[in-house]
């Protein structure tokens, strides 16, 4: 069969159908949007006043230097949510059908990412509605910008996320690599506290850590109009770059790990 | 005019601990609905996976219509239609969702993917319930869907893994008539494994498969009448004893099993009264039969197909 057939009408249909799936099962919205929420509203509304960002706009409350990581919370919560459906998909059944049939292997790994990039960029940007109770204004320009890091930032993560569980067995191992890789790669993205106030090994980790530059890249396009007087944030242009080069990996990656063994598990 | 659409040459499969498949070979011709019978742990599953493409064998191979199950993988996925033991259908999603997205994996789009699943559910049945969630039907209906599922781009064998698993008397005979109705109407190559007796009797052809060895295979009938005209049961208290007696005094080679005697004989019933006067007491109850598909598999393999010992015997089961 041709490309078009067996890559290109699989990875489109199962695209549609984690949409799908997701919009069904309400739990999972409330998850991924309800907590990030949560987090923002009771971390920033806690820490609101007694956060100063070293070296920085003194004027900058908690509530607004915390919002583009709970954005890149949103996206990372999608992510997972997303790579245990990868689990749930093997152990229910279905995948047993998509390996059977002449679909490319590496448009199981696509439909996945880009399903999950699909669902998390929605949840942002409901999130990003949120931005004036932040003060954070944002021009249409900015708003697009952003939403293009989240793009690549969400590819990102997804792809790492299905690499993680494709080999995985049950959701239970899944949540031990969340709670000691995911989640700590968030906190240590400069999404929660900057890197310039952290123990020098800490900003050191910050600093090698891939999704550090994709929040980088968010405050800097969530900032376009009126550039942050932050000398400790990369610039730009780097931060843009990696998180390119990150996305990549990871995609390439995915698609190889995938199509490398026909039957995980046995 | 009789293609066979699966030819499986000496294969073999090994996991790290045990053989699974030893040295099996047998062939399917097309338009035969092909029972393979055996205990869980026999090889069955093993040897699902491997003509489904999904486990390379360690030695041997396999042909389906033709295309090597190793290395032409993608040419024997799409002239296969699989109905996995386990679901392999989206609970969340619609009988009709399930059949586009089945449809799409294979490259079928538009129009014909829309004509073919409408045409499927109502030859199965089902096409009153196709925006119907799947989670919504009985395990009978799923199993039409899966069928329907499988059959969606015309595959020229469909490759069943214990399909009526699960499922009550009634809707395991709804699916034979299905697969029978199949074979009638567009002369499908249907190629079953299961555990149930009755449902091994209504194919065309089984092969028994036991401890990854293939035992026997020809038709039902055939296989039948390599165990002889009548098999008789005598039940006692102390079979070990019995079966010595009647080796002793007539020649007669019984097998134990449980607390019962099987014999094989020609002439069963007019022996019956003999047996009874030479052992008094010993004999409880004595049954006559012609064989059925029970005592084939017994004479094949020396034990039940539901048996206690064998499955000690295979020790950790093969399914995965």
């Amino acid at each position: 069969m041709s490309l078009p057939a067996t890559l290109v009408v699989p990875t489109l249909s199962l695209w549609r159908r984690e949409v799908v799936r997701f919009l069904r099962q309400r739990s999972r919205i409330i998850g991924a949007l309800g907590t990030p929420v949560m987090f923002w509203l009771l971390i920033g509304g806690g820490l609101r006043h007694s956060f100063k960002l070293p070296g920085g706009d003194p004027s900058l409350n908690y509530m607004e230097y915390a919002f583009p990581g709970m954005l890149m919370l949103v996206i990372m919560f999608t992510a997972i949510f997303s790579t245990i459906s990868v689990i749930e998909d093997r152990k229910e059944g279905f995948l047993q059908g998509v390996l059977v049939s002449p679909a490319s292997r590496s448009a199981i790994a696509m439909g996945k990412i880009l399903g999950s990039t699909t669902l998390a960029l929605l949840q942002a940007c409901v999130f990003l509605l949120l931005a004036p109770l932040a003060g954070v204004s944002l021009s249409i320009w900015s708003v697009l910008a952003s939403i293009g890091v989240l793009t690549v930032a969400s590819i990102s993560l997804s792809a790492l996320g299905f690499l993680l569980a494709w080999h995985m067995e049950s959701t239970q191992g899944f949540h031990a690599v969340m709670n000691l890789f995911l989640m700590p790669m968030w906190l240590l993205s400069g999404s929660f506290f900057p890197a310039s106030g952290a123990s020098s090994w800490l900003s050191w980790t910050m600093a090698v850590n891939p999704l550090s530059y994709a929040v980088a890249a968010l405050r800097r396009t969530m900032y376009l109009q009126t550039p942050l007087e932050d000398k400790m944030l990369p610039e730009l242009w780097l931060s843009l770059a990696i998180s390119l080069a990150f996305a990549a990996t990871m995609v390439i990656l995915a698609g190889w790990r995938v199509d490398k063994q026909a039957v995980p598990g046995t | 005019m009789n293609k066979e659409m699966v030819d499986i040459q000496s294969l073999t499969h090994q996991y790290a601990d045990r053989v699974a498949l030893d040295d099996v070979s047998f062939s399917v011709e097309q338009g035969t609905i092909f029972g393979i019978l055996g205990p869980n742990g026999g090889g069955k599953t093993t040897l699902f996976k491997i003509l489904t493409t999904l486990l390379p064998p360690t030695k041997g191979c396999a042909y389906i219509a033709g295309s090597n199950v190793a290395t032409d993988r993608a040419d024997v996925r799409s002239r296969i239609g699989v109905v996995f033991q386990n679901p392999s259908l989206d609970k969340k999603l619609t009988v009709l969702e399930n059949l586009h997205h089945q449809g799409h994996l294979f490259g079928i789009t538009g129009k014909t993917l829309r004509d073919r699943s409408v045409k499927l559910l109502s030859r199965f049945g089902i096409d009153d319930r196709a925006r119907e969630f799947v989670e919504k039907l009985s395990g009978g209906l799923q199993r039409r869907v899966e069928l329907a599922k499988a059959m969606l781009h015309k595959p020229a064998v469909l490759i069943l893994d214990e399909p009526s698993t699960g499922l009550d008397p009634a809707a395991r005979m709804d699916l034979m008539n299905a697969l029978k109705e199949l074979q009638a109407e567009e002369n499908v190559t249907t190629l079953l494994t299961t555990h149930y007796l009755d449902e091994a009797d209504r194919t065309d052809r089984v092969a028994i498969l036991d401890l990854g060895k293939l035992k026997a295979h020809d038709t039902p009938t055939s296989l039948k009448k390599a165990v002889g005209n009548e098999v008789l049961t005598v039940s006692s208290q102390d079979p070990e004893s019995l079966q010595a007696g009647l080796a002793k005094r007539f020649d007669l080679q019984g097998e134990v099993l449980g607390d019962s005697i099987r014999i094989e004989c020609d002439e069963g019933r007019r022996f019956v009264p003999e047996l009874i006067e030479a052992f008094p007491g010993e004999v409880e109850a004595v049954t006559v039969g012609r064989p059925t598909l029970d005592d084939v598999f017994v004479h094949f393999t020396g034990h039940r197909i539901h048996n206690e010992s064998a499955e000690n015997m295979i020790g950790r089961g093969t399914r995965s």
